[in-house]
């Protein structure tokens, strides 16, 4: 790629979110909105590399898109004409959708930003196209980018971002901020969205790669623009400190080659203390707003307790699980008992944590989920039970679908001790 | 990535102890600042003290020098800095583009050196010390 399109590629990145909300609040039609900023990046494409970066980027889009949406609707009126529509009516349209254009870049609002997000990450809308359309409008990545992120082909991308679009516009979703249980049932659509996309960043579902550290960093990027859009919301807070206090580990859980290094085997000098110091206090600020107690600030406790502990040793192994008890009765999971069995086992010996796993053998939501058996087959090898424990790591081979996750499963069961069966 | 916007103002070299922004400068980097903070890039900033109430520490053969401020044969000072989170060169770029600098002010950007970069031996010298920012925060 030429500089002259890095340069335009990271204007659009900068200025994308705030142009198509601008437009979206004037059609009220996030597709169409999306569709006219991309006509506006196809103008800058064709016209700044001779013409050079303007002044003002954001409103050169802003024009260029105005210029589209006038054509826009001057195509609809032409069918209209055929119904006898007068032509001073709609000339006075064109002034009015220019004069709006006109405003609404004079000051998008942070409520216009917000309103995507909501339009974006809208339960009328199947996960993955959430996801899709939040790193599109908000996060400003191409359909090409996203797909990389997603290891799936552009032109499935592509598809999912089109039917989001239409689905959005056929349920007719308000461009509005919803309010008062709407928006407390809303917000927790867009985080759950954020953490998604945090996690497939974190721990990649699959491929070659352990993590992809840029989809990390989108999601905080996301989570840091949601604090300031709605600071008054505690598990907003809550969720940036919980991705903070993960993503400070990132140097610190992948090996030279590229390998997967758990958390206690960790070199904890790599971690990074200013991210660290950042998520505890989003953290703080989650538990003065009285959100202390929320899914995502549960969870970040959880991570600050670690992130306190210099060696392993130190770990407050006993606040770990009564943070799970709480994690358990805001939000019973098979997952959240998986966690709490590891810290009742580093806690209480191998043999309680193995007790409190074994409640979860016949849960079907965990049938195929590899850290069962990986979990399962670590505490046996703590106690020593290397036969069953040889068969445990083995299904869970079996079972991930992310290489470096299947190599440190291999190395484990290389280093266990040979045993007759 | 992490990218350092230093600021390097014009003529901060020779400011005096006292010197101060005007309220209206102030007013217009808030602003700034909070255009970065909204766009969820910003992860640090300072302002730094003009360097007249500052020091230079220099070595010559492992024996160390103290100057005291301000320092007249320097071009150039450090005035303050931004820590962002982008996602290319050109990002950081087009940021420091968008500051509301005076004349002739200069902002240099550079991207954070990480660990990862170095080659395996750097990295191995590096391995098992102590992150020197490790003190009071965890401790919380």
């Amino acid at each position: 790629m030429s500089k002259i399109h890095q340069t335009i590629e990271a204007v659009w990145k900068i200025e994308s979110t705030r142009l198509i909300a601008g437009i979206a609040r004037v059609t009220r039609d996030v597709g169409l909105a999306e569709e006219l900023a991309q006509d506006a990046l196809v103008a800058a494409l064709e016209q700044w590399p001779e013409e050079g970066i303007p002044e003002k980027p954001a409103a050169w889009l802003m024009t260029a898109a105005k210029r589209r949406a006038i054509d826009y609707l001057r195509r609809g009126q032409m069918l209209d004409q055929k119904h006898g529509e007068i032509a001073r009516e709609v000339e006075f349209q064109q002034q009015q959708l220019s004069d709006a254009l006109d405003n609404a870049l004079d000051q998008v609002i942070d409520d216009d930003v917000l309103r995507l997000i909501f339009i974006a990450c809208h339960p009328v809308l199947a996960i993955e196209g959430r996801v899709a359309l939040t790193l599109r409008l908000i996060s400003g990545l191409t359909t090409a980018e996203i797909a990389r992120a997603f290891l799936v082909p552009e032109k499935t991308l592509g598809q999912r971002i089109f039917r989001a679009k239409r689905t959005l516009s056929e349920a007719h979703v308000p461009f509005e901020t919803p309010r008062g249980d709407e928006l407390r049932r809303r917000v927790e659509s867009v985080l759950s969205v954020v953490y998604l996309i945090f996690n497939e960043g974190y721990t990649a579902t699959s491929g070659e790669e352990w993590m992809r550290v840029a989809l990390c960093e989108d999601a905080l990027r996301l989570g840091r623009i949601l604090v300031e859009l709605l600071p008054a919301e505690s598990e907003i807070h809550g969720l940036l400190a919980l991705m903070e206090l993960q993503a400070s580990r990132t140097a610190a859980r992948r090996g030279r080659d590229g390998q997967a290094i758990l958390l206690l085997e960790q070199d904890r000098s790599l971690w990074d203390y200013a991210q660290i110091r950042r998520g505890m206090t989003a953290l703080e600020q989650a538990k003065k707003l009285g959100g202390g107690a929320g899914n995502y600030a549960l969870q970040a406790a959880i991570a600050a307790c670690h992130a306190r502990a210099r060696t392993p040793q130190e770990t407050n192994w006993e606040q770990i699980v009564l943070l799970y008890d709480a994690l358990l009765q805001i939000s019973p999971s098979p997952i959240v008992v998986l966690n709490r069995a590891v810290a009742v086992g580093m806690e209480r010996g191998p043999a309680a944590g193995l007790a409190e796993l074994d409640t979860l053998t016949a849960e079907p939501a965990l049938a195929g989920y590899h850290l069962l058996p990986s979990i399962r087959g670590d505490l046996l090898i703590k106690l020593g039970r290397f036969t069953e424990a040889r068969e445990e790591i083995q299904r869970a081979i079996d079972m991930t679908q992310n290489s470096r996750e299947k190599e440190l499963l291999m190395d484990r069961l290389e280093r266990m001790p040979k045993t007759h069966s | 990535m992490r990218f350092m916007m230093i600021v390097i103002p014009k003529g901060y070299e020779s400011a005096a102890p006292n010197a101060a922004p005007s309220a209206e400068a102030v007013a217009k980097m808030m602003e700034y600042n909070r255009s970065l903070q909204k766009a969820g890039v910003l992860l640090a900033l300072d302002g730094l003290r003009p360097p007249s109430t500052g020091a230079r520490i220099s070595y010559t053969d492992g024996k160390a020098t103290v100057t005291d401020g301000p320092f007249a044969e320097a071009k150039e000072v450090i005035g303050g800095y931004w820590i962002i989170q982008v996602r290319s060169r050109e990002e950081a770029i087009e940021w420091a583009r968008r500051a509301p600098m005076a004349n002739n002010e200069i902002i240099e950007v550079r991207q954070i050196q990480e660990m990862s970069d170095f080659p395996e031996d750097i990295q191995k010298a590096a391995e098992g010390f102590e992150n020197l920012t490790n003190t009071s925060a965890v401790k919380a």
